[in-house]
């Protein structure tokens, strides 16, 4: 049997030892509540499973050229993330209850936290949350609980997916939520000012936002400050390699989905979520984290500290109901944010953007095709409008081998022709024009 | 051991980025660009490796020792899981391309997955449907509610409590305080289990469902559990089955058969996917029929000619969870185990894991207090309360010793109704040899606490770091370099 070491004689003598019979083991559970037995598939061996599994996977298709964003990426991620990663004093270790033995686990997580810091020019980061999504509506939360007020203002320009589940997280609760459609691609100031008053709690929006375009909140983050409001900015962190940081911008939590950092797409998960804000708020940050301390030698070590926002103690009245965090995916990207560095993680953000602006060049010289947003700066994705659908065009360039990116009228309303196209630092040259050539092909 | 920023030189380099094969190179606006690059360390590769490498010989896992963590399933992982996980076509997998005109085609086996996982988790729990987005236990507690509270909306019922046990694990009053509801504790009665006649005083009208956990955190099944969830029906209140200690029935008893309407599993545990230091996990949750329409889109189906989509439009779903499928890396792993076992290998975790438990609460009785005797299911809590008033030795210095010895402790001071309680998980993957010299430990340290207690108040002495200063880490607060 696989994963059991008893054999029939060892499972005879325990119990013996113990002086039971094996009929006693379920003994306390009533007979009625037991089940017939489980209408499942023998076992298989390894080998079986590994074949099977590779005619499964060989069943998704992943030699698309792939231009496809929308807030996750298909980066470059060097050999040695994974042979670190997949050391097993990391991966089967858990929750660094007994610091003595998680001095691995809770370092890391202290030095994750240091680099989302520098990353985003914040003061507090946590171990990390779940993913971008669930990240933006714990900050959502945290946002309330700090300023005791029941409105949030979310501008449209954020990533629709992320939107609908702060919808779906707050149906039950007394918020109100209000959205903001975006002005030429940018957050609307106009109606931001509009909307936010003395019950807000705060405004939501994201950079690069989910056309790709690039903004600076600093005057909005005055805004929200003026009416005691707080301002919360999700980001995509490859872009903070060159892009002005939330923290220069003056944010007061700053979120993001950090797949890009060194994890695979694996078809949506699992991610990581990022969260920083000012020091100041670190009470009502939720989630796990990491503090530095000594034992009584003087000897530096690291536990988990300010525990009592959280569940296990504080149950009810905690900051979340989130228990565990995203260790291991938050020491993927940390270990990524260390081989690349400080120039690493530049170029390679100039390069997106370098890539992006040739790819912009090129698809717009295609007759018909024009920027949706010709008067904004962006990063490395972009609205493009094409003289047809999106979606069918889309659909098309899937037949030769392009996922040239999401068509956008499944979130947007009257932009049935736009499609959203992402470049990172992996495609080159060639892909980019053939790409281009393809879609006039088909035009 | 230094921080990985006191390693830093400047200049040097970990990787080598391709030069840029294209013309442009553009200058966004000044004051689009930030004024310094990010301080991030600046480490050659080989640097990077021997951090890394050297941090995790620090960390106690699965696979370097005993793992004994109450109520945490600290099971062995099987590698061939790991492996699969790394197979290209479901790591480069983009979670969008399903969503394309023609793209559902291009992820069938993704999506094949999701859908024989979905069908085998049904089987084990007996529940008419699962969502998989649910990224971990706490997650899907939330999901469940969430659920509960649509169900009553619809039917106009206006509810405003959720009950949870005073054994349950914080996420339970957590994810319904977050959810909306108020909580009440139901205390436990005198077997460890929770009060019946406090239930019934408990149940109004208000009552929109109960969180129960069973076999509960202090490893005991409640003989009453079908009782129970009739009584909460009889409000039209919702039974929730918080899976934490599904391996403790798992083939045995189902969920669904007990009466329970929701029910969240932890795949990082039953089901053996690594806990990862503390994420990523995956909690699907299993819903009966009348709740099948709430569950969260999208929704993985079967279409008649075998192919798999993703169904949206479901008016009653409560909505979106999580961005897309769920944790699709663990749920695969979580796949592959279940094809691996099968039927009767499934059927022996269950035995496997109650047999351990019950052999290390049987040989550690006359040592340490047993606040509940009698069969436990897959963990047993043990009490110090003994050591604590012989010699003042208490539950965290006993964990302590047992470092020095060579296990990682057992869960300490939870369920917090057992006073210096120790909650032991052996898990059924360990052998009897390994279980031998864990009994042997704690015995030598039960006999240590009468004749030199102050050796194990001074326990660890074997690790990097001694006992660490909590208090002055939470007063000081360091939580970043910076």
């Amino acid at each position: 049997m696989p994963y059991i070491s008893h054999t029939d004689r060892q499972r005879a003598q325990m119990l013996a030892e113990i002086g039971l019979k094996p009929e006693d083991l379920f003994s306390d559970i009533p007979p009625s509540l037991r089940c017939r037995p489980l209408n499942l598939p023998e076992g298989l061996s390894e080998q079986e499973v590994r074949s099977r599994l590779a005619a499964i996977a060989s069943k998704n298709y992943i030699h698309l050229t792939c231009f496809l964003g929308g807030g996750f990426y298909d980066h470059f991620i060097p050999a040695a993330v994974y042979a670190l990663t997949s050391r097993s004093e990391f991966y089967t270790a858990y929750t660094p209850y007994q610091p003595e033995v998680s001095q691995g686990t809770l370092q890391a997580i202290y030095e994750f936290q240091s680099v989302i810091c520098r990353l985003t020019e914040m003061e507090a980061s946590n171990a990390s949350l779940y993913d971008g999504g669930t990240a933006l509506y714990e900050a959502m939360m945290m946002a309330l609980r700090l300023t005791r007020r029941n409105k949030v203002i979310v501008d449209d320009s954020v990533n629709p997916i992320y939107r609908v589940m702060l919808h779906s997280y707050t149906r039950n609760l007394k918020i109100e939520l209000t959205e903001t459609e975006n002005a030429g691609g940018l957050a609307n100031r106009e109606a931001i000012r509009r909307a936010l008053d003395e019950q807000t709690a705060a405004v939501i929006v994201q950079n690069p936002n989910f056309f790709g375009c690039i903004d600076d909140f600093t005057d909005l983050a005055e805004a929200a400050h003026s009416k005691g409001a707080l301002l919360i900015v999700s980001c995509y962190p490859i872009s903070l390699g060159i892009l002005k940081t939330p923290g220069a911008m003056g944010a007061d939590i700053v979120t993001g989905e950090g797949q890009s950092l060194g994890l695979p797409m694996c078809f949506g998960g699992p991610y990581l979520g990022f969260m920083a804000t000012r020091k100041e708020y670190v009470r009502q940050m939720p989630g796990r984290i990491v503090g530095q301390t000594t034992d009584a030698q003087g000897r530096r070590g690291f536990v988990l500290t300010l525990q009592a926002r959280e569940q296990h103690i504080r149950r009810d009245k905690a900051t979340s109901n989130i228990c565990s965090n995203e260790a291991l995916c938050a020491l993927t990207a940390l270990v990524y944010l260390c081989l690349l560095g400080k120039e690493g993680l530049r170029e390679t953000a100039q390069l997106c953007a370098d890539k992006a602006s040739y790819a912009y060049q090129r698809l717009t010289a295609i007759p018909g095709v024009r920027p949706h947003f010709p008067a904004q700066w962006f990063f490395n994705e972009m609205v493009l409008d094409l003289p047809c659908e999106a979606a069918e065009a889309a659909a098309k360039l899937i037949e030769r081998g392009y996922a040239a990116g999401f068509p956008l009228s499944r979130y947007y309303k009257g932009m049935n022709n736009s499609l959203l196209i992402a470049v990172t630092e992996k495609r080159t040259k060639q892909e980019i024009g053939m790409l281009a050539e393809e879609l006039e092909a088909i035009l | 051991m230094k921080l990985v920023f006191e390693k830093s030189s400047a200049g040097r380099r970990g990787l080598r980025i391709p030069k840029s094969d294209v013309p442009t190179s553009i200058h966004l606006k000044k004051e689009y660009l930030r004024a310094q690059p990010a301080a991030l360390p600046e480490l050659s590769e080989l640097d990077v490796v021997r951090h890394f490498t050297e941090l995790s010989r620090r960390n106690y896992g699965v696979d370097t020792n005993f793992y004994p963590l109450g109520s945490c399933t600290m099971k062995y992982n099987p590698k061939v899981c790991e492996r699969i996980a790394s197979y290209p076509g479901f790591a480069h997998l983009h979670p969008l391309l399903p969503q394309l005109r023609g793209g559902g085609m291009l992820t069938q086996g993704a999506l094949e997955v999701l859908y024989e996982t979905d069908l085998m988790l049904r089987e084990i729990c007996g529940m008419a449907a699962f969502t998989m987005q649910p990224m971990a236990g706490a997650h899907g507690e939330l999901t469940g509610i969430m659920m509960m509270a649509a169900y009553h909306r619809d039917r106009g019922n206006h509810k405003t409590t959720v009950l949870v046990p005073d054994s349950a694990h914080g996420t339970n009053p957590a994810s319904a305080a977050i959810a909306g509801y108020t909580v009440k504790t139901v205390p436990s009665d005198e077997h460890g289990c929770m009060s019946l006649s406090a239930l019934k005083a408990m149940l109004n009208e208000e009552t929109a469902g109960i969180m129960l956990t069973c076999p509960n955190t202090l490893g005991l099944f409640n003989p009453h559990v079908k009782e129970i969830c009739e009584l909460v029906h009889s409000v039209d209140g919702l039974a929730y089955y918080d899976g934490a200690n599904l391996n403790a029935i798992v083939g045995k008893v189902r969920p669904g058969d007990l009466g329970f309407d929701i029910v969240h599993v932890n795949l990082h545990k039953t089901f053996a996917t690594p806990h990862g230091g503390g994420g990523p996990g995956a909690g699907p949750v299993g819903v009966v029929e009348k709740l099948v329409d709430y569950l969260p889109v999208s929704v993985v189906v079967k279409r008649e000619d075998g192919t798999y989509a993703l169904e949206y439009n479901r008016p009653k779903s409560i909505g979106y969870i999580a961005p897309f499928y769920g944790n699709f890396g663990v749920i695969l792993r979580a796949y592959v185990y279940l094809l691996m076992l099968g039927r009767e290998g499934l059927e022996r975790v269950a035995e496997n894991a109650v047999l351990n438990a019950n052999y290390i609460k049987e040989k550690l009785k006359p040592y340490y207090d047993l606040p509940h005797p009698g069969i436990c299911k897959h963990e047993c809590v043990l009490s110090a309360a003994r050591q604590v008033k012989e010699s003042g030795v208490h539950a965290l210095d006993i964990a302590k010793a047992l470092i020095d010895a060579g296990f990682h402790p057992p869960t300490m001071y939870f369920p917090t109704i057992v006073k210096e309680s120790l909650m032991i998980e052996p898990t059924e993957c360990e052998s009897k040899e390994t279980l031998d010299a864990f009994i042997e430990a704690m015995i030598a340290i039960a006999q240590k606490a009468r004749t030199e207690p102050e050796t194990l108040k001074a326990a660890p002495m074997t690790t990097p770091v001694g006992r660490l200063d909590e208090t002055k880490a939470a007063r000081e607060l360091n939580i970043a370099c910076l």
